[in-house]
């Protein structure tokens, strides 16, 4: 028998069950992603090629309806936690420590401790007695909800990059007589530019893919792809969302390949 | 300090401050501030087609637990809501152990690639845990269904007659939480192994350590820190669900996520959604004060 040679760090059966953990990982997603080419209706019997699921769920008014709101809450979102977590991040790196800091960070971090069950609970509470009051019912609270639990999202990757951050060439702009303005404008931002996109990015997935907040803040007909999907799945009407599933884990996919492409470490 | 150096550390201060502020609002009023809010409702009675009617009572809290008959208004034991917390805290620890189970090995394999190929097989367990975790339960869910691929193939290859069911059982969610919440256990687990010394493994080999022994004795004690993040990361998440349990368990099989939602939706008792959310909240904040004591103390014992 050949000896297949002494390898330090094998350990019995490791290699096997990694192996199977990311065939067991990726099986569902590519079945899923599959059968929505089916010519068939079955989720388990493949009839052929065709495009037809994409094609009504494309002709599908709500599906239409559905998607316009996702893009434009997860945008909104996005650049709004975005912005709140640059400066916020520009608050709390690179200066001694102060007093709060540690409260600024379990502030910022809180929606990523909290079930999201609760949170979602407690928008419900709070809103439907702002909507009473008010008599508002748009799309004002899906964006204020998103942007809050969007915040940390951005906020990480940023903070990781100033962090990162010489901060000689800042000095440097200040002895040449840059304003503290000028200095941010032209030296720190265009450094920071990188995070500032890979915070974007993570924060605008996060609220593309959220349900259970948005479940419970939506008013009437303020259905996201996301919480129209939830409603098909529980009917079992599915072979549409197979499609929806297949469109969003795509764009999902290249978003990060982006942000890896943002945040690689060079060499 | 001289005058001049306070000056500068005060104005610091305030500038960090004044920069997290707006953040600080938007998570106040959108976050924090509802949480607070929820605090009272629990303590408040329940209105006739929801929402809450104004006046102290401790009923909701009481009615975690207990029951009043609607006959003689004497208090007994919630068996239904007992079943719900019960199998909450069975199904999050089975996927807890069984993440770690099967998340040890896969975190292992990726930390022991040559560099190059570490960060592609990194990158493989990052996009589950970025992806659409609706899209990864209805994955599964188009799988384990009656007419889904698994019974489908089985009825096919002449195995079985009529369809197994799987879906719509505590094993059903089982399985879509540990296919979930299974990147959350790996990702920490990986960053543990990642440091660790292979030279340690090495020198116990030399004395005539068994693989086991280097794994129980050696590696085990060394990656604990990754255990335990990797542990609270998939307990706190999965005693919290809501999503998998919806879809896989059914209405049968709540969990307290769905529980939760009844008391807002049928149930028609925001008091009792209320105070079963704080004690969520408590029992979730207990487990991550738990996990930072313990990573404090690691990182004193380090130095």
């Amino acid at each position: 028998m050949a000896s297949r040679g002494f390898v330090l760090t094998r350990l019995p059966g490791f290699n096997g069950i990694a192996l199977g953990v990311f065939v067991a990982l990726y099986l569902p997603i590519f079945m899923l992603v599959i059968y929505s080419f089916n010519a068939g209706k079955s989720v388990a019997l493949w009839e052929g090629f065709s495009l037809q699921w994409y094609g009504i769920a494309w002709a599908n008014d709500q599906v239409k309806d559905a998607t316009v709101r996702s893009l434009y809450l997860a945008l909104s979102a996005a650049v709004i936690s975005t912005v709140l977590a640059t400066m916020a991040a520009l608050g709390t790196t690179r200066r001694r420590k102060f007093r709060g800091m540690t409260f600024i960070y379990v502030m910022i971090n809180q929606p990523l401790m909290v079930p999201e069950i609760v949170s979602a609970v407690a928008l419900l509470i709070f809103f439907a007695a702002i909507k009473q009051a008010t008599d508002y019912q748009g799309m004002g609270y899906l964006i204020a909800a998103h942007s809050a639990f969007c915040i940390p999202f951005a906020y990480l990757p940023i903070r990781a990059r100033l962090e990162g951050m010489d901060l000689t060439l800042e000095t440097a702009a200040a002895d040449l007589y840059a304003s503290t303005w000028q200095t941010f404008r032209f030296v720190t931002l265009p450094l920071l530019l990188p995070g500032i996109f890979a915070g974007m990015m993570l924060a605008f997935v996060t609220s593309l893919d959220d349900v259970v907040i948005t479940v419970f803040v939506k008013s009437a007909g303020q259905d996201t792809l996301p919480t129209y999907m939830l409603g098909q799945i529980r009917r079992q009407v599915t072979a549409e969302i197979n499609a929806i599933s297949t469109v969003l884990l795509a764009l999902t996919v290249a978003l990060l390949t982006l942000f890896f492409l943002l945040t690689r470490k060079k060499g | 300090m001289s005058p001049a150096e306070q000056e500068l550390v005060t104005r610091s201060a305030r500038n960090g401050w004044l920069l997290s502020a707006p953040a600080l609002v938007v998570l106040t009023l959108a976050a924090v501030g509802p949480l607070l809010i929820v605090v009272v409702y629990s303590f408040l009675l329940p209105g006739k087609y929801g929402n809450v009617v104004w006046g102290f009572s401790l009923d909701a809290w009481s009615g975690i637990l207990y029951t009043r008959d609607i006959f003689d208004g004497t208090l007994a034991l919630a068996d239904a809501h007992l079943s719900i917390f019960w199998r909450s805290v069975k199904l999050s620890i089975l996927t807890t152990i069984f993440t770690f189970v099967v998340g040890f090995p896969t975190a292992w394999f990726i930390a022991t690639r040559p560099q190059k190929a570490r960060a592609m097989w990194l990158f493989l367990i990052t996009i589950p845990f970025w992806t659409n975790l609706l899209i990864r339960t209805f994955a599964i869910n188009e799988i384990i269904r009656n007419e889904g691929l698994l019974n489908s193939t089985l009825i096919k290859l002449g195995l079985i007659t009529q369809p197994i069911e799987m879906i719509y059982t505590d094993g059903a969610v089982f399985v879509g939480m540990t296919y979930v919440y299974l990147p959350l256990m790996v990702l920490p687990l990986f960053a543990a192994i990642d440091r660790f010394d292979m030279r340690l493994m090495e020198a116990a080999y030399d004395l005539y350590a068994s693989p086991m022994q280097v794994l129980r004795r050696v590696i085990m004690p060394v990656v604990k820190p990754g255990i335990v993040a990797g542990s609270i990361l998939v307990f706190v998440p999965s005693l919290g669900a809501y999503v998998t349990p919806r879809l896989l368990g059914g209405g049968k099989n709540m969990m307290i996520g769905n529980f939760i939602e009844l008391q807002f939706g049928q149930g028609r008792n925001w008091p009792l959604g209320a105070s079963l959310s704080v004690t969520l909240l408590i029992v979730v904040t207990g487990a991550l004060l738990i996990y930072v004591r313990y990573a404090n103390r690691e990182a004193g014992n380090g130095q």
